[in-house]
């Protein structure tokens, strides 16, 4: 009964939030929706039980992804105006990709209530008795334990892609070494001049 | 009536428990709050707030009725909404957080299996606060703060992160109450995390230190650079909930430096006039000790600069870190002390 509850109240206002990201005129509040949308997906998460999702969600997309997102479109300065201009022009391309994913929406929907096989195939049942963590950290180490590996590569190669891209050397840039500072000494540093009067060192 | 009792009773519990939490949580950040004014205090040989009520100690019940009575200022140029909606977003997550601690054996309100993983996603979380106050102020000391917090929060949070990974690996799960009783050992404190890991527990510290904005790293409200940063714009209740807000944040850094580090609810000593006092004191106890070690470290250091915080979070703390996790894992391995 609760759960009913919960599990409208989660998906209403996820829908409403995911709404308002596209129709809100302000984008710093559009991220903030998406934030609230990611929100309510990680608690339709935990009404299904993988708790441990549902944080991840939280922790990456939330505390981290938006973060750096809502930081970035802070510090742009949109022009309203211009933003609204292409509207119309672009209606027609985003109505056929929205008609596409709501067609493989209902092809994926469709194969999992008619076809009625579904917990047979599943790939890995959660087994009784253990935490969501350790279901998933068995199946990810074992069975597809290559896979983990190569998308944490790939994911290696877009960073080091990343870093090479946006990093410049300037020269002649003064840069305060920490080490070398630490490394002082007062003979290194500091000199004892004995002046003579009137003359000046 | 059977409904009542199936459904709403439970739902009904859960809303006392929690209230009774939220009071008896604010009513001791009330003195948090008046003690780190007096710590401070008597590092600089001062006496410190004296005059509300008997050595000061109804000061911040005073400070709470003049921020209450005290006129909101909204300025003209601000985003209304996200305004207000800031500190409230604040107070909101620095509580939520509270909904997992174990205070003692089995006194959590929600014993999460993954109650380490809510702490820290809430405590993420908590840099939005920051930067849609600092953004709807619609001025730019405000917007200069938020961005360094913004990239501060994130930076730190990767290490606070291995670190919670290290202590995992040696107690095999998420669950805040099983990672206290992993510390359960015959040697009481000295079989708590802090000796076998003392590293990363020093990690641990300074990036609480820098996760809740205090100083050496209170950059996002530097009053000599930024005068108070993201909070320049609020006055009254809105500043009030900001700063209750940062309080409870670092109520709940130093209740997980417990949890983590210091064995929780459990005696230093596990024989008998250390095992007759309830947990519960044990952990308020801890939490008034690390809350003792943030103030001193308020009154000795001097603030970082921003460069600085950057290096130390991501080419001191994250090398170390990583490397801690590879050796807790490697050592956990090869002697067979993995759980």
């Amino acid at each position: 009964m609760l759960a009913g509850l919960f599990f409208y109240l989660f998906a209403g206002m996820l829908i409403a939030s995911a709404f308002m990201v596209i129709a809100a005129r302000n984008p710093v509040h559009s991220v903030l929706f998406l934030i609230l949308a990611f929100v309510n997906a990680s608690g339709l998460f935990v009404l299904m039980g993988v708790e441990f999702l549902a944080m991840i969600l939280v922790v990456v997309y939330v505390g981290a992804v938006a973060v750096l997102f809502l930081f970035v479109v802070m510090m742009l300065d949109v022009d309203f105006v211009a933003l609204r201009q292409g509207f119309l022009q672009y209606l027609p391309i985003g109505v056929l990709v929205g008609l596409v994913v709501l067609a493989e929406l209902i092809m994926v929907l469709g194969a999992w209530t008619l076809g009625g096989a579904t917990p047979k195939t599943l790939a890995a049942p959660i087994p009784a008795g253990i935490t969501n963590a350790e279901a998933l950290g068995q199946v990810l180490y074992t069975k597809y334990v290559f896979f983990f590996q190569v998308s944490g590569l790939v994911l290696l190669v877009a960073m080091i892609g990343a870093i090479v891209l946006t990093l410049s050397h300037r020269t002649g840039v003064k840069r305060q070494d920490p080490g070398a500072q630490a490394a002082r000494t007062p003979e290194t540093a500091i000199e004892v001049v004995k002046v003579k009067t009137g003359e000046g060192v | 009536m059977e409904f009542f009792w199936t459904q709403l009773w439970p739902l009904l519990l859960i809303a006392i428990q929690s209230l009774a939490l939220m009071v008896a949580l604010l009513v001791f950040v009330a003195f948090i709050l008046l003690a780190d004014r007096k710590i401070w205090a008597a590092v600089q040989l001062r006496r410190g707030p004296n005059v509300v009520g008997p050595f000061g100690l109804l000061q911040s019940f005073a400070d709470l009725l003049k921020f209450i009575l005290k006129e909101p200022v909204i300025p003209s140029g601000a985003n209304k909404g996200v305004f207000l909606l800031a500190p409230f977003v604040s107070v909101l997550l620095a509580l939520a957080a509270w909904a997992v601690i174990p205070l003692s054996e089995g006194w959590a309100i929600a014993n999460l299996n993954v109650g380490i993983l809510f702490i820290f996603a809430v405590s993420s979380l908590g840099v939005y606060g920051v930067i849609m106050g600092g953004w709807a102020s619609n001025s730019k000391y405000p917007f200069l703060g938020a961005l360094r917090s913004a990239a501060q929060m994130v930076s730190y949070e990767v290490s606070i992160g291995f670190v919670i990974i290290c202590v995992l690996l040696c107690v095999g799960s998420l669950n805040l109450t099983d990672i206290v009783k992993a510390q359960d050992k015959s040697i009481g404190m000295f079989g708590w995390f802090w000796l076998p890991l003392f590293p990363v527990f020093v990690i641990f510290f300074i990036s609480a230190l820098a996760e809740t904005n205090r100083p050496p790293f209170d950059l996002p409200e530097a009053e000599s650079e930024l005068v108070a940063g993201f909070m320049v714009e609020y006055a009254s209740t809105p500043y009030m909930m900001f700063m209750l807000a940062e309080y409870v944040a670092i109520m709940t850094m130093c209740a997980l430096t417990t949890i983590l580090f210091l064995g929780g609810w459990l005696p230093p000593f596990p024989i008998a006039p250390f095992t007759w006092v309830p947990g519960v004191v044990w952990f308020v106890l801890k939490i008034s000790m690390v809350f003792f070690m943030f103030a001193m470290v308020k009154a000795f250091v001097p603030r970082y600069r921003y460069d600085q915080l950057m290096r130390l979070g991501w080419k001191v703390f994250l090398p170390i870190s990583l490397a801690m996790v590879v050796v807790v894992a490697g050592v956990l391995q090869f002697t067979g002390w993995a759980p």
